[in-house]
C-alpha cells in the first residue's frame, strides 16, 4: 500500500459497484429467460437471423481485450510503463473494434426495418417482437458499458502517460480493469443467449 | 505457470493460459450449437458460459487471490439473482 491510498478499500468499493451491475443485468436476464421459455420457437427463428459470425468475432475480440487489460495491469505492477501503455492501447483498440462490429450489426438490422416499434417488427409474431426488444435493450446496455469502459481506459492511458498511474499507484487502472472484465463477462452470457439458440 | 503470491502479482503466462482456455471454450459453445441438441444444448451453452465467467472472475479479476471476505460477499448478488429468477419461474410455471 502506498502513501495516502487505501488500495484494498478502493478495490472493495469497485466490487460493490459491480454487484449492483450484476443485479441490473440480472433483471434483464430474468425477463429474457421467462420470455424465452414462453416463446422458444419464435426465439429460435429470430436468432437464426442474427449474424453468428459477427457474434463469434466479437466474443473473440472482447476475450482478447480482457487478456490485454490483465497484461496492462501486470506490466504496470512490474514498473513497465511502456509495456502497460501498449497493452492499454490494445485494449482500447479492441473495444473500438467491438463497437464497430456491433454498429454494423445494428445497422444491418435497422436496414431491414427491424428496430424497436418499426412497422416491419410489429408485423412479426409476439415472440419475435420480444426477442428483438430484448436484443436491442440488452446489447444496447452492454454496448453503453463498453463505451463507458473505453472512456475510463482513455483516462487511465493519459494518467499512465503523466505518471500518476505507476508501479507504486495503480489501483485506478486495476479498478478500470475490473470494470472491463465485468463487461466482458456479461458478453460471455449474451453471446450464446442471442446468437446460439437451438 | 507460477501461481505464487508475489509483489508483482500473477505471471504473464497465467493470463495467456486463461485466455487460451477461454478461446477453447468459445469454440466448444459454437460446436455445441451446431450439434442441435435442443434443451440439452441450451443447458450446455449456459454451463460453458458460466465456466468462462468463472475463469474471468477467478484469474483476470483475481477473485482467487482476494480475501475470503470479498469471495463470500461476491456470492450475495449472484445467489440473489439466482433466487429471484428461480422464484419468478415458480410463478411462471405454476400460475
Amino acid at each position: 500500500m502506498s502513501r495516502g491510498q487505501d488500495t484494498a478499500g478502493s478495490r472493495i468499493g469497485m466490487w460493490l459497484f459491480l454487484f449492483t451491475e450484476i443485479l441490473l443485468f440480472g433483471g434483464l436476464f430474468m425477463l429474457y429467460s421467462v420470455f424465452r421459455s414462453k416463446y422458444a420457437v419464435e426465439f429460435h427463428r429470430a436468432a437464426e437471423d442474427l449474424s453468428r459470425t459477427a457474434g463469434t468475432i466479437n466474443t473473440l475480440v472482447l476475450l482478447t481485450s480482457s487478456l490485454s487489460m490483465a497484461l496492462a495491469v501486470a506490466a504496470i505492477r512490474r514498473g513497465k510503463k511502456n509495456g502497460s501503455l501498449i497493452f492499454q492501447g490494445l485494449t482500447i483498440l479492441l473495444g473500438c473494434v467491438f463497437l464497430v462490429i456491433k454498429y454494423m450489426e445494428w445497422s444491418a438490422k435497422i436496414g431491414q426495418g427491424i428496430y424497436p416499434d418499426s412497422p416491419a417488427l410489429l408485423g412479426l409474431s409476439h415472440g419475435e417482437i420480444l426477442f428483438y426488444g430484448l436484443y436491442f435493450v440488452m446489447t444496447g446496455l452492454h454496448g453503453l458499458h463498453v463505451v463507458i469502459g473505453l472512456w475510463a481506459l482513455i483516462f487511465m492511458l493519459a494518467s499512465t502517460l503523466r505518471g500518476t498511474i505507476s508501479g507504486a499507484r495503480f489501483v485506478r487502472l486495476e479498478n478500470s480493469g475490473l470494470y472491463w472484465h465485468f463487461v466482458d463477462t456479461v458478453w460471455v452470457y449474451l453471446f450464446p443467449l442471442f446468437y446460439l439458440i437451438t | 505457470m507460477n501461481d505464487m503470491k508475489t509483489e508483482t502479482g500473477p505471471a504473464y503466462s497465467g493470463y495467456v493460459l486463461t485466455w487460451l482456455v477461454l478461446l477453447g471454450l468459445t469454440a466448444a459453445t459454437v460446436l455445441v450449437y451446431h450439434l442441435h441438441l435442443g434443451s440439452a444444448g441450451a443447458a450446455a451453452a449456459l454451463a460453458i458460459a458460466s465456466l468462462k465467467a468463472g475463469l474471468i472472475l477467478l484469474f483476470f479479476m483475481h477473485l482467487l487471490r482476494e480475501g475470503p471476505f470479498l469471495r463470500a460477499i461476491f456470492l450475495l448478488p449472484v445467489l440473489l439473482t439466482g433466487v429471484i429468477i428461480g422464484l419468478t419461474f415458480l410463478d411462471v410455471w405454476y400460475r
